[in-house]
Protein backbone atom coordinates (compact mmCIF):
# COMPACT_ATOMS: atom_id res chain seq x y z
CA UNK A 1 0.00 0.00 0.00
CA UNK A 2 1.47 3.39 -0.86
CA UNK A 3 2.17 5.52 1.74
CA UNK A 4 0.82 8.65 0.73
CA UNK A 5 -1.43 9.05 -2.04
CA UNK A 6 -3.29 12.12 -3.74
CA UNK A 7 -6.80 10.59 -5.62
CA UNK A 8 -7.73 13.64 -8.27
CA UNK A 9 -6.37 16.85 -6.53
CA UNK A 10 -7.80 20.26 -6.60
CA UNK A 11 -7.02 23.51 -5.73
CA UNK A 12 -8.02 27.11 -7.21
CA UNK A 13 -7.46 30.24 -5.81
CA UNK A 14 -10.17 32.55 -6.73
CA UNK A 15 -10.52 31.98 -10.58
CA UNK A 16 -6.99 30.54 -10.79
CA UNK A 17 -6.63 26.99 -10.67
CA UNK A 18 -3.75 26.29 -9.53
CA UNK A 19 -3.64 22.33 -9.29
CA UNK A 20 -6.43 19.96 -11.18
CA UNK A 21 -7.00 16.50 -11.17
CA UNK A 22 -3.69 15.25 -9.40
CA UNK A 23 -2.99 11.89 -8.56
CA UNK A 24 0.46 10.85 -7.45
CA UNK A 25 1.48 8.30 -5.20
CA UNK A 26 4.47 7.68 -2.47
CA UNK A 27 5.28 4.20 -1.80
CA UNK A 28 7.29 3.74 1.57
CA UNK A 29 11.26 4.42 1.42
CA UNK A 30 10.99 5.54 -2.03
CA UNK A 31 12.38 8.85 -3.27
CA UNK A 32 9.84 10.72 -5.65
CA UNK A 33 10.68 13.72 -7.82
CA UNK A 34 8.07 16.38 -8.41
CA UNK A 35 9.29 18.61 -11.36
CA UNK A 36 7.94 21.08 -13.44
CA UNK A 37 8.01 24.93 -15.05
CA UNK A 38 7.40 27.46 -12.41
CA UNK A 39 4.33 28.56 -11.32
CA UNK A 40 2.83 24.62 -12.46
CA UNK A 41 1.70 24.29 -8.67
CA UNK A 42 4.74 22.65 -7.28
CA UNK A 43 4.53 24.15 -3.95
CA UNK A 44 0.54 24.88 -4.07
CA UNK A 45 0.95 20.32 -3.43
CA UNK A 46 3.28 20.68 -0.96
CA UNK A 47 0.97 23.29 1.08
CA UNK A 48 -2.47 20.75 0.35
CA UNK A 49 -0.09 18.21 1.61
CA UNK A 50 0.60 19.66 5.23
CA UNK A 51 -2.84 21.32 5.49
CA UNK A 52 -1.35 25.04 5.01
CA UNK A 53 -4.00 25.17 2.16
CA UNK A 54 -7.24 23.12 2.24
CA UNK A 55 -7.90 21.04 -0.95
CA UNK A 56 -10.89 22.01 -2.73
CA UNK A 57 -11.96 18.73 -4.14
CA UNK A 58 -10.42 14.89 -4.43
CA UNK A 59 -8.57 13.17 -0.94
CA UNK A 60 -5.37 12.68 0.40
CA UNK A 61 -4.42 9.33 1.97
CA UNK A 62 -1.61 9.23 4.49
CA UNK A 63 -0.81 6.08 5.82
CA UNK A 64 -4.57 5.16 5.47
CA UNK A 65 -5.71 7.86 7.17
CA UNK A 66 -7.48 10.73 5.32
CA UNK A 67 -5.56 14.18 5.83
CA UNK A 68 -9.14 16.47 5.10
CA UNK A 69 -9.73 19.17 7.33
CA UNK A 70 -6.65 18.17 9.70
CA UNK A 71 -4.73 21.22 11.00
CA UNK A 72 -1.07 21.44 9.96
CA UNK A 73 0.92 20.75 13.42
CA UNK A 74 -1.82 17.55 13.47
CA UNK A 75 -0.72 16.61 9.93
CA UNK A 76 3.19 16.61 10.94
CA UNK A 77 2.30 14.72 13.83
CA UNK A 78 1.33 11.98 11.73
CA UNK A 79 4.04 11.85 10.47
CA UNK A 80 4.83 14.59 7.10
CA UNK A 81 7.28 16.91 7.88
CA UNK A 82 8.52 19.65 5.01
CA UNK A 83 11.68 22.12 4.32
CA UNK A 84 10.61 25.67 2.74
CA UNK A 85 11.33 27.44 -0.95
CA UNK A 86 12.19 29.97 0.64
CA UNK A 87 14.28 29.08 4.10
CA UNK A 88 11.59 29.50 6.96
CA UNK A 89 13.75 28.81 9.77
CA UNK A 90 13.28 30.14 13.44
CA UNK A 91 15.90 33.41 12.84
CA UNK A 92 16.50 34.43 16.28
CA UNK A 93 16.71 31.34 18.15
CA UNK A 94 20.23 28.93 17.86
CA UNK A 95 20.76 25.92 15.86
CA UNK A 96 19.62 23.92 18.83
CA UNK A 97 16.48 25.47 19.10
CA UNK A 98 15.48 25.78 15.68
CA UNK A 99 15.89 21.84 16.45
CA UNK A 100 15.13 21.85 19.85
CA UNK A 101 11.44 23.09 19.02
CA UNK A 102 10.50 20.64 16.46
CA UNK A 103 10.52 17.89 18.99
CA UNK A 104 8.29 19.54 21.30
CA UNK A 105 5.01 17.81 20.34
CA UNK A 106 6.51 14.72 21.96
CA UNK A 107 7.67 16.76 25.51
CA UNK A 108 7.36 14.29 27.92
CA UNK A 109 7.12 17.14 31.09
CA UNK A 110 3.72 19.13 31.75
CA UNK A 111 4.02 23.12 31.81
CA UNK A 112 4.03 22.94 35.57
CA UNK A 113 6.71 20.20 36.01
CA UNK A 114 8.87 23.03 33.72
CA UNK A 115 7.42 26.22 36.25
CA UNK A 116 8.21 23.78 39.34
CA UNK A 117 11.39 22.22 37.63
CA UNK A 118 10.17 18.98 38.77
CA UNK A 119 9.03 15.62 37.35
CA UNK A 120 11.09 14.84 33.98
CA UNK A 121 11.85 18.24 33.38
CA UNK A 122 15.90 17.97 33.46
CA UNK A 123 16.07 14.08 32.34
CA UNK A 124 13.68 15.09 28.95
CA UNK A 125 15.46 18.68 28.61
CA UNK A 126 18.57 16.66 28.80
CA UNK A 127 17.67 13.80 26.19
CA UNK A 128 16.50 15.95 23.79
CA UNK A 129 18.98 18.36 23.67
CA UNK A 130 21.75 15.31 23.18
CA UNK A 131 19.07 14.31 20.17
CA UNK A 132 18.83 17.29 19.09
CA UNK A 133 22.87 17.33 18.41
CA UNK A 134 23.18 13.99 17.22
CA UNK A 135 20.86 15.49 14.41
CA UNK A 136 23.58 18.09 13.84
CA UNK A 137 26.27 16.23 13.96
CA UNK A 138 24.54 14.41 10.95
CA UNK A 139 24.47 17.63 9.09
CA UNK A 140 28.01 19.05 10.36
CA UNK A 141 26.16 21.47 11.87
CA UNK A 142 26.98 20.68 15.98
CA UNK A 143 30.03 23.19 16.35
CA UNK A 144 27.53 25.88 14.92
CA UNK A 145 24.31 24.85 17.86
CA UNK A 146 25.17 28.32 19.74
CA UNK A 147 25.02 30.08 16.74
CA UNK A 148 22.05 31.92 15.61
CA UNK A 149 20.16 30.54 13.06
CA UNK A 150 20.13 34.35 10.41
CA UNK A 151 23.90 34.23 10.86
CA UNK A 152 24.49 30.74 9.67
CA UNK A 153 25.73 30.39 5.93
CA UNK A 154 23.03 29.90 3.22
CA UNK A 155 24.03 26.36 2.70
CA UNK A 156 23.96 25.38 6.70
CA UNK A 157 20.67 27.20 6.89
CA UNK A 158 19.32 24.23 4.41
CA UNK A 159 20.78 21.62 6.14
CA UNK A 160 19.72 23.04 9.53
CA UNK A 161 15.91 23.39 7.98
CA UNK A 162 16.39 19.39 6.63
CA UNK A 163 17.41 18.47 10.51
CA UNK A 164 14.32 20.08 12.19
CA UNK A 165 11.98 18.52 9.98
CA UNK A 166 13.77 15.45 10.68
CA UNK A 167 13.49 16.37 14.74
CA UNK A 168 9.70 15.01 14.39
CA UNK A 169 10.95 11.60 13.09
CA UNK A 170 8.41 11.79 10.01
CA UNK A 171 7.48 8.89 7.91
CA UNK A 172 7.30 11.50 4.72
CA UNK A 173 10.05 14.14 4.26
CA UNK A 174 8.55 16.52 1.76
CA UNK A 175 11.53 18.81 0.61
CA UNK A 176 10.92 22.15 -1.44
CA UNK A 177 14.16 22.87 -3.89
CA UNK A 178 16.84 21.61 -1.40
CA UNK A 179 19.22 22.31 -3.78
CA UNK A 180 18.19 26.20 -4.98
CA UNK A 181 21.38 28.39 -4.61
CA UNK A 182 23.90 25.54 -3.59
CA UNK A 183 26.69 25.16 -6.28
CA UNK A 184 26.89 21.74 -8.09
CA UNK A 185 29.91 20.36 -5.38
CA UNK A 186 27.63 21.09 -2.77
CA UNK A 187 24.36 19.64 -4.60
CA UNK A 188 26.41 16.46 -5.29
CA UNK A 189 26.47 15.73 -1.36
CA UNK A 190 23.02 16.47 -0.99
CA UNK A 191 21.69 14.00 -3.25
CA UNK A 192 24.36 11.23 -1.22
CA UNK A 193 22.74 13.28 2.04
CA UNK A 194 19.22 12.63 0.91
CA UNK A 195 19.47 8.61 -0.34
CA UNK A 196 21.26 8.47 3.07
CA UNK A 197 18.60 10.33 5.21
CA UNK A 198 16.02 8.03 3.12
CA UNK A 199 17.96 4.75 4.51
CA UNK A 200 18.74 6.16 7.91
CA UNK A 201 15.26 7.80 9.13
CA UNK A 202 13.48 4.71 7.27
CA UNK A 203 11.29 7.58 5.49
CA UNK A 204 9.99 8.21 1.87
CA UNK A 205 10.99 11.26 0.31
CA UNK A 206 8.85 13.66 -1.89
CA UNK A 207 11.47 16.23 -3.61
CA UNK A 208 10.26 19.51 -5.85
CA UNK A 209 13.73 20.68 -7.23
CA UNK A 210 14.72 22.62 -10.80
CA UNK A 211 18.28 20.94 -10.67
CA UNK A 212 18.14 17.73 -12.56
CA UNK A 213 21.35 15.87 -12.35
CA UNK A 214 19.82 15.80 -7.98
CA UNK A 215 16.58 14.74 -9.31
CA UNK A 216 17.61 11.81 -11.63
CA UNK A 217 20.34 10.43 -9.68
CA UNK A 218 18.18 10.56 -6.32
CA UNK A 219 14.59 9.59 -7.33
CA UNK A 220 13.18 6.65 -8.76
CA UNK A 221 10.12 7.93 -9.99
CA UNK A 222 9.13 11.45 -11.37
CA UNK A 223 6.15 13.18 -11.38
CA UNK A 224 6.11 15.93 -14.06
CA UNK A 225 3.48 19.24 -13.44
CA UNK A 226 2.72 21.74 -15.58
CA UNK A 227 -0.11 24.56 -15.61
CA UNK A 228 -1.51 22.31 -12.20
CA UNK A 229 -2.02 19.41 -14.61
CA UNK A 230 0.33 16.05 -14.15
CA UNK A 231 1.28 15.50 -17.78
CA UNK A 232 3.93 12.78 -17.34
CA UNK A 233 4.86 10.35 -14.79
CA UNK A 234 7.54 7.57 -14.58
CA UNK A 235 11.35 6.23 -13.57
CA UNK A 236 14.33 8.42 -14.72
CA UNK A 237 14.60 7.67 -18.05
CA UNK A 238 10.97 7.27 -19.31
CA UNK A 239 10.70 11.15 -17.95
CA UNK A 240 14.31 12.25 -19.96
CA UNK A 241 12.96 10.86 -23.03
CA UNK A 242 8.91 11.70 -22.47
CA UNK A 243 8.11 13.98 -25.65
CA UNK A 244 5.61 16.23 -23.38
CA UNK A 245 8.17 16.87 -20.88
CA UNK A 246 10.83 18.24 -23.23
CA UNK A 247 8.72 20.31 -24.75
CA UNK A 248 7.13 22.27 -21.54
CA UNK A 249 11.04 21.99 -20.73
CA UNK A 250 12.20 23.70 -23.82
CA UNK A 251 9.47 25.22 -24.56
CA UNK A 252 7.06 23.73 -27.66
CA UNK B 1 21.89 16.90 44.66
CA UNK B 2 18.73 18.33 43.65
CA UNK B 3 19.71 19.64 40.32
CA UNK B 4 18.37 23.28 39.73
CA UNK B 5 20.41 23.53 43.14
CA UNK B 6 23.64 25.05 40.91
CA UNK B 7 26.13 27.46 41.84
CA UNK B 8 24.73 30.42 40.19
CA UNK B 9 21.00 29.53 41.61
CA UNK B 10 22.21 29.60 45.02
CA UNK B 11 24.25 32.89 44.20
CA UNK B 12 21.11 34.70 43.20
CA UNK B 13 18.94 33.34 45.34
CA UNK B 14 21.31 34.23 48.25
CA UNK B 15 21.37 37.60 46.48
CA UNK B 16 17.93 38.24 46.04
CA UNK B 17 17.59 37.29 49.85
CA UNK B 18 20.35 39.31 51.06
CA UNK B 19 18.74 42.63 49.08
CA UNK B 20 15.03 41.78 50.60
CA UNK B 21 16.66 41.77 53.92
CA UNK B 22 18.61 44.67 53.39
CA UNK B 23 15.26 46.69 52.22
CA UNK B 24 13.25 45.03 55.02
CA UNK B 25 16.07 46.27 58.06
CA UNK B 26 16.15 49.84 56.54
CA UNK B 27 12.59 50.03 56.79
CA UNK B 28 12.47 48.51 60.30
CA UNK B 29 15.14 51.18 61.17
CA UNK B 30 13.10 54.00 59.48
CA UNK B 31 15.73 54.99 56.98
CA UNK B 32 13.33 54.35 54.31
CA UNK B 33 10.20 56.25 54.84
CA UNK B 34 6.82 55.61 53.31
CA UNK B 35 8.06 57.84 50.34
CA UNK B 36 10.76 55.14 49.42
CA UNK B 37 8.53 52.29 49.97
CA UNK B 38 6.01 53.65 47.50
CA UNK B 39 9.06 53.64 44.91
CA UNK B 40 9.88 50.47 45.81
CA UNK B 41 6.70 48.75 45.34
CA UNK B 42 5.92 50.62 42.21
CA UNK B 43 9.00 49.51 40.78
CA UNK B 44 8.10 45.88 41.74
CA UNK B 45 5.23 46.54 40.38
CA UNK B 46 6.62 47.44 37.15
CA UNK B 47 8.37 44.36 36.98
CA UNK B 48 5.47 42.37 37.77
CA UNK B 49 3.76 43.55 35.15
CA UNK B 50 6.90 44.10 32.46
CA UNK B 51 8.18 40.57 32.64
CA UNK B 52 4.24 39.30 32.10
CA UNK B 53 3.75 41.83 29.02
CA UNK B 54 7.09 40.72 27.55
CA UNK B 55 5.79 36.97 27.82
CA UNK B 56 2.77 38.49 25.69
CA UNK B 57 4.23 40.60 23.09
CA UNK B 58 7.97 40.21 23.37
CA UNK B 59 8.58 36.23 23.47
CA UNK B 60 5.20 34.89 21.83
CA UNK B 61 4.71 38.24 19.61
CA UNK B 62 1.60 38.78 20.23
CA UNK B 63 0.86 43.14 19.84
CA UNK B 64 -0.82 43.72 23.39
CA UNK B 65 -2.12 46.99 24.70
CA UNK B 66 -4.40 45.94 27.05
CA UNK B 67 -2.19 45.04 29.75
CA UNK B 68 -3.87 47.32 32.18
CA UNK B 69 -7.34 45.71 31.72
CA UNK B 70 -6.20 42.82 32.53
CA UNK B 71 -4.81 44.64 35.93
CA UNK B 72 -7.67 46.18 36.46
CA UNK B 73 -9.94 42.68 36.16
CA UNK B 74 -7.06 41.74 39.27
CA UNK B 75 -7.02 45.00 41.34
CA UNK B 76 -11.08 44.94 41.77
CA UNK B 77 -11.46 41.10 41.76
CA UNK B 78 -9.46 40.91 44.91
CA UNK B 79 -10.38 43.89 45.76
CA UNK B 80 -14.04 43.24 45.84
CA UNK B 81 -13.07 39.69 47.74
CA UNK B 82 -10.93 41.33 50.48
CA UNK B 83 -13.34 44.10 51.57
CA UNK B 84 -16.78 42.87 50.71
CA UNK B 85 -16.24 38.87 51.00
CA UNK B 86 -13.98 39.02 53.80
CA UNK B 87 -11.63 36.51 51.84
CA UNK B 88 -7.89 36.42 53.48
CA UNK B 89 -6.14 39.38 51.35
CA UNK B 90 -3.12 36.76 49.99
CA UNK B 91 -6.08 34.55 48.52
CA UNK B 92 -7.79 37.03 46.90
CA UNK B 93 -4.82 38.79 45.07
CA UNK B 94 -4.52 35.27 43.85
CA UNK B 95 -8.08 34.77 42.76
CA UNK B 96 -7.74 38.38 41.01
CA UNK B 97 -4.61 36.72 39.78
CA UNK B 98 -6.89 33.56 37.97
CA UNK B 99 -9.53 35.30 36.91
CA UNK B 100 -7.44 38.06 34.65
CA UNK B 101 -6.43 34.66 33.68
CA UNK B 102 -9.53 33.98 32.01
CA UNK B 103 -10.11 37.42 30.63
CA UNK B 104 -6.51 36.25 29.01
CA UNK B 105 -8.04 33.35 27.49
CA UNK B 106 -10.62 35.54 26.17
CA UNK B 107 -9.25 37.77 24.59
CA UNK B 108 -6.50 35.28 23.64
CA UNK B 109 -8.51 33.45 21.67
CA UNK B 110 -9.95 35.99 19.29
CA UNK B 111 -6.07 36.75 19.27
CA UNK B 112 -5.55 34.03 17.24
CA UNK B 113 -7.53 35.57 14.19
CA UNK B 114 -5.95 38.94 14.86
CA UNK B 115 -2.06 40.18 14.02
CA UNK B 116 0.22 43.06 14.69
CA UNK B 117 -1.98 46.47 14.19
CA UNK B 118 -5.11 44.56 14.51
CA UNK B 119 -4.62 42.78 17.43
CA UNK B 120 -3.38 45.73 19.24
CA UNK B 121 -5.87 47.50 18.43
CA UNK B 122 -8.30 44.82 19.98
CA UNK B 123 -6.20 44.44 23.19
CA UNK B 124 -6.27 48.28 23.62
CA UNK B 125 -10.73 48.16 22.78
CA UNK B 126 -10.39 45.32 25.50
CA UNK B 127 -9.02 47.55 27.98
CA UNK B 128 -10.96 49.98 27.64
CA UNK B 129 -13.61 48.28 27.37
CA UNK B 130 -12.74 47.26 31.03
CA UNK B 131 -12.43 50.99 32.22
CA UNK B 132 -15.77 51.93 31.29
CA UNK B 133 -17.49 49.05 32.21
CA UNK B 134 -15.83 49.90 35.64
CA UNK B 135 -16.58 53.27 35.90
CA UNK B 136 -20.69 52.31 35.68
CA UNK B 137 -20.50 49.40 38.09
CA UNK B 138 -22.15 51.17 41.32
CA UNK B 139 -20.83 47.91 42.80
CA UNK B 140 -17.31 48.68 42.84
CA UNK B 141 -17.90 52.86 43.09
CA UNK B 142 -18.29 53.38 39.70
CA UNK B 143 -15.93 56.69 39.10
CA UNK B 144 -15.23 57.73 42.46
CA UNK B 145 -13.76 54.21 43.07
CA UNK B 146 -13.43 51.74 45.73
CA UNK B 147 -11.91 52.30 48.53
CA UNK B 148 -11.00 50.91 52.69
CA UNK B 149 -9.03 48.11 50.74
CA UNK B 150 -6.69 47.12 54.02
CA UNK B 151 -3.34 47.38 53.63
CA UNK B 152 -1.96 43.81 53.56
CA UNK B 153 0.93 44.19 50.89
CA UNK B 154 3.47 46.10 51.80
CA UNK B 155 7.42 45.84 50.59
CA UNK B 156 7.65 42.20 51.70
CA UNK B 157 4.23 40.97 49.42
CA UNK B 158 5.38 42.70 46.36
CA UNK B 159 8.97 41.51 46.15
CA UNK B 160 7.66 38.25 46.28
CA UNK B 161 5.47 38.95 44.11
CA UNK B 162 7.61 40.31 41.77
CA UNK B 163 9.87 37.22 42.48
CA UNK B 164 7.54 34.92 41.62
CA UNK B 165 6.45 36.66 38.41
CA UNK B 166 9.85 36.60 37.23
CA UNK B 167 10.89 32.79 38.12
CA UNK B 168 8.08 31.46 36.81
CA UNK B 169 7.76 33.29 33.28
CA UNK B 170 11.59 32.11 33.54
CA UNK B 171 11.10 28.55 33.90
CA UNK B 172 8.62 28.59 31.27
CA UNK B 173 10.21 30.41 29.11
CA UNK B 174 13.41 28.41 29.48
CA UNK B 175 11.47 24.89 28.76
CA UNK B 176 9.99 23.18 26.00
CA UNK B 177 6.94 25.23 26.32
CA UNK B 178 8.92 28.58 26.08
CA UNK B 179 10.74 27.77 23.12
CA UNK B 180 7.23 27.02 21.38
CA UNK B 181 6.16 30.63 22.26
CA UNK B 182 9.49 32.06 20.38
CA UNK B 183 8.65 29.69 17.78
CA UNK B 184 5.30 31.09 17.32
CA UNK B 185 6.55 34.79 17.30
CA UNK B 186 9.46 33.28 14.88
CA UNK B 187 7.13 32.13 12.47
CA UNK B 188 3.85 31.08 12.59
CA UNK B 189 3.47 28.96 9.85
CA UNK B 190 6.85 27.10 9.96
CA UNK B 191 5.84 26.13 13.87
CA UNK B 192 3.19 24.70 12.92
CA UNK B 193 4.53 22.75 10.32
CA UNK B 194 6.90 21.39 13.09
CA UNK B 195 3.80 20.73 15.12
CA UNK B 196 3.00 22.87 17.59
CA UNK B 197 -0.52 24.05 17.91
CA UNK B 198 0.02 27.80 17.76
CA UNK B 199 -3.38 28.68 19.01
CA UNK B 200 -2.42 26.83 22.33
CA UNK B 201 0.28 28.69 22.98
CA UNK B 202 -0.88 32.01 21.98
CA UNK B 203 -4.08 31.52 24.42
CA UNK B 204 -1.44 29.80 26.83
CA UNK B 205 1.04 33.29 26.54
CA UNK B 206 -2.38 35.76 27.20
CA UNK B 207 -3.26 33.43 29.89
CA UNK B 208 -0.24 33.43 32.28
CA UNK B 209 0.84 37.48 31.18
CA UNK B 210 -2.81 37.89 32.17
CA UNK B 211 -2.34 35.83 35.70
CA UNK B 212 0.27 38.04 36.65
CA UNK B 213 -0.68 41.28 35.52
CA UNK B 214 -3.82 40.59 37.29
CA UNK B 215 -1.42 39.48 40.33
CA UNK B 216 0.20 43.07 40.31
CA UNK B 217 -3.46 44.76 40.28
CA UNK B 218 -4.10 42.89 43.25
CA UNK B 219 -0.94 43.93 45.22
CA UNK B 220 -1.62 47.41 43.98
CA UNK B 221 -5.09 47.30 45.43
CA UNK B 222 -4.00 46.07 48.99
CA UNK B 223 -1.34 48.65 48.56
CA UNK B 224 -2.79 51.63 47.48
CA UNK B 225 -5.80 50.74 49.12
CA UNK B 226 -8.12 52.93 46.76
CA UNK B 227 -8.99 52.27 43.08
CA UNK B 228 -10.28 54.07 40.71
CA UNK B 229 -11.15 52.89 37.04
CA UNK B 230 -8.86 55.76 35.46
CA UNK B 231 -5.38 54.42 37.34
CA UNK B 232 -6.22 51.68 34.91
CA UNK B 233 -6.11 53.38 31.62
CA UNK B 234 -5.10 53.17 28.47
CA UNK B 235 -1.25 55.25 29.41
CA UNK B 236 -0.66 52.89 32.12
CA UNK B 237 -0.84 49.77 29.38
CA UNK B 238 2.09 51.94 27.45
CA UNK B 239 3.98 52.72 30.45
CA UNK B 240 4.49 49.13 30.42
CA UNK B 241 4.96 48.54 27.26
CA UNK B 242 7.43 51.03 27.11
CA UNK B 243 9.46 49.02 29.34
CA UNK B 244 8.95 46.41 27.13
CA UNK B 245 10.24 47.83 24.74
CA UNK B 246 12.94 49.80 26.27
CA UNK B 247 14.32 46.46 28.32
CA UNK B 248 14.21 44.62 24.83
CA UNK B 249 11.68 42.76 23.43
CA UNK B 250 12.46 39.05 24.63
CA UNK B 251 14.61 39.55 27.43
CA UNK B 252 13.33 39.11 30.43
CA UNK B 253 16.51 40.67 32.71
CA UNK B 254 15.89 43.35 30.61
CA UNK B 255 12.21 43.89 31.13
CA UNK B 256 13.42 43.78 34.74
CA UNK B 257 16.05 46.49 34.72
CA UNK B 258 13.78 48.51 32.33
CA UNK B 259 11.33 48.69 34.85
CA UNK B 260 13.36 49.59 37.56
CA UNK B 261 14.68 52.47 36.36
CA UNK B 262 12.03 54.30 34.77
CA UNK B 263 10.41 54.21 37.84
CA UNK B 264 13.03 56.03 39.24
CA UNK B 265 13.78 58.33 36.65
CA UNK B 266 9.55 58.50 36.97
CA UNK B 267 10.69 59.68 40.51
CA UNK B 268 13.30 62.01 39.77
CA UNK B 269 11.62 63.92 37.17
CA UNK B 270 8.64 64.37 39.19
CA UNK B 271 9.84 67.52 40.31
CA UNK B 272 10.28 69.31 37.22
CA UNK B 273 6.82 68.13 36.24
CA UNK B 274 6.50 70.75 33.01
CA UNK B 275 9.44 68.89 31.55
CA UNK B 276 8.45 65.34 32.70
CA UNK B 277 6.99 64.21 29.59
CA UNK B 278 9.68 66.01 27.12
CA UNK B 279 12.19 64.46 28.85
CA UNK B 280 10.35 61.47 29.01
CA UNK B 281 9.70 61.26 24.90
CA UNK B 282 13.47 62.30 24.47
CA UNK B 283 15.10 59.50 26.36
CA UNK B 284 12.96 57.23 24.81
CA UNK B 285 13.46 58.45 21.51
CA UNK B 286 17.40 58.36 21.93
CA UNK B 287 17.47 55.02 23.30
CA UNK B 288 15.47 54.06 20.05
CA UNK B 289 17.59 55.70 17.76
CA UNK B 290 21.10 54.09 19.73
CA UNK B 291 19.20 50.68 20.63
CA UNK B 292 16.37 49.86 18.48
CA UNK B 293 15.77 46.51 19.68
CA UNK B 294 15.96 47.95 23.42
CA UNK B 295 18.50 47.75 25.96
CA UNK B 296 19.23 44.45 25.93
CA UNK B 297 17.75 43.16 22.61
CA UNK B 298 17.05 39.42 23.32
CA UNK B 299 20.02 38.68 25.36
CA UNK B 300 19.89 38.14 29.28
CA UNK B 301 22.02 38.96 31.72
CA UNK B 302 23.15 36.58 33.57
CA UNK B 303 25.33 35.10 36.00
CA UNK B 304 28.45 32.72 35.13
CA UNK B 305 28.58 31.16 31.70
CA UNK B 306 29.75 33.89 30.24
CA UNK B 307 27.67 37.01 30.85
CA UNK B 308 25.15 37.92 28.61
CA UNK B 309 23.30 34.74 26.16
CA UNK B 310 20.05 34.27 24.06
CA UNK B 311 17.28 33.34 26.09
CA UNK B 312 16.59 29.62 25.72
CA UNK B 313 19.52 29.77 24.14
CA UNK B 314 20.67 26.75 26.93
CA UNK B 315 18.10 24.33 28.79
CA UNK B 316 18.82 21.96 31.52
CA UNK B 317 22.19 22.47 31.84
CA UNK B 318 22.66 26.04 33.17
CA UNK B 319 20.55 27.57 34.66
CA UNK B 320 20.84 31.04 36.26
Amino acid sequence: MALLEMRKVSKAFGGLSAVTDVSLRVAAGETVGLIGPNGAGKTTIFNLLTGVDPVDSGEILFDGRRLAGRRPAVINRLGIARTFQNIRLFNDLTALDNVRVAYHSRVGYSLLAAILRVGGYYREEKAMTEKAIRLLEIFHLADKREAIAHSLPYGEQRRLEIARALAGEPKLLLLDEPAAGMNPQETGELAALISWIREAFHLSVLLIEHDMSLVMSCCQRIYVLEYGRLIAGGDPKTIQNHPKVIEAYLGG
Amino acid sequence: MRQWLTKTNLLVGLGLAAFYGLIQILIQAGVLRAFHQVNLITACLGIIMAVSLNLITGFTGQFSLGHAGFMAVGAYFSAVLTVRGGVYSPFSIVAGGLLAAVFGLLVGLPALRLKGDYLAIATLGFGEMIRVLLLNAKYVGGAAGLFGIPRTVGWTGAFFAAAATVLVIRNLLWSSYGRACIAVREDEVAAELMGIDITKYKALAFAVGAFFAGLGGGVYAHYFYGLQPDNFGFMRSVDYLVMVVLGGLGSLTGSVLAAVALTFINVILQQYSAVRMILYAVLLIVIMIFRPRGLMGSRELRIGRGGARKAAGDGAAGDA
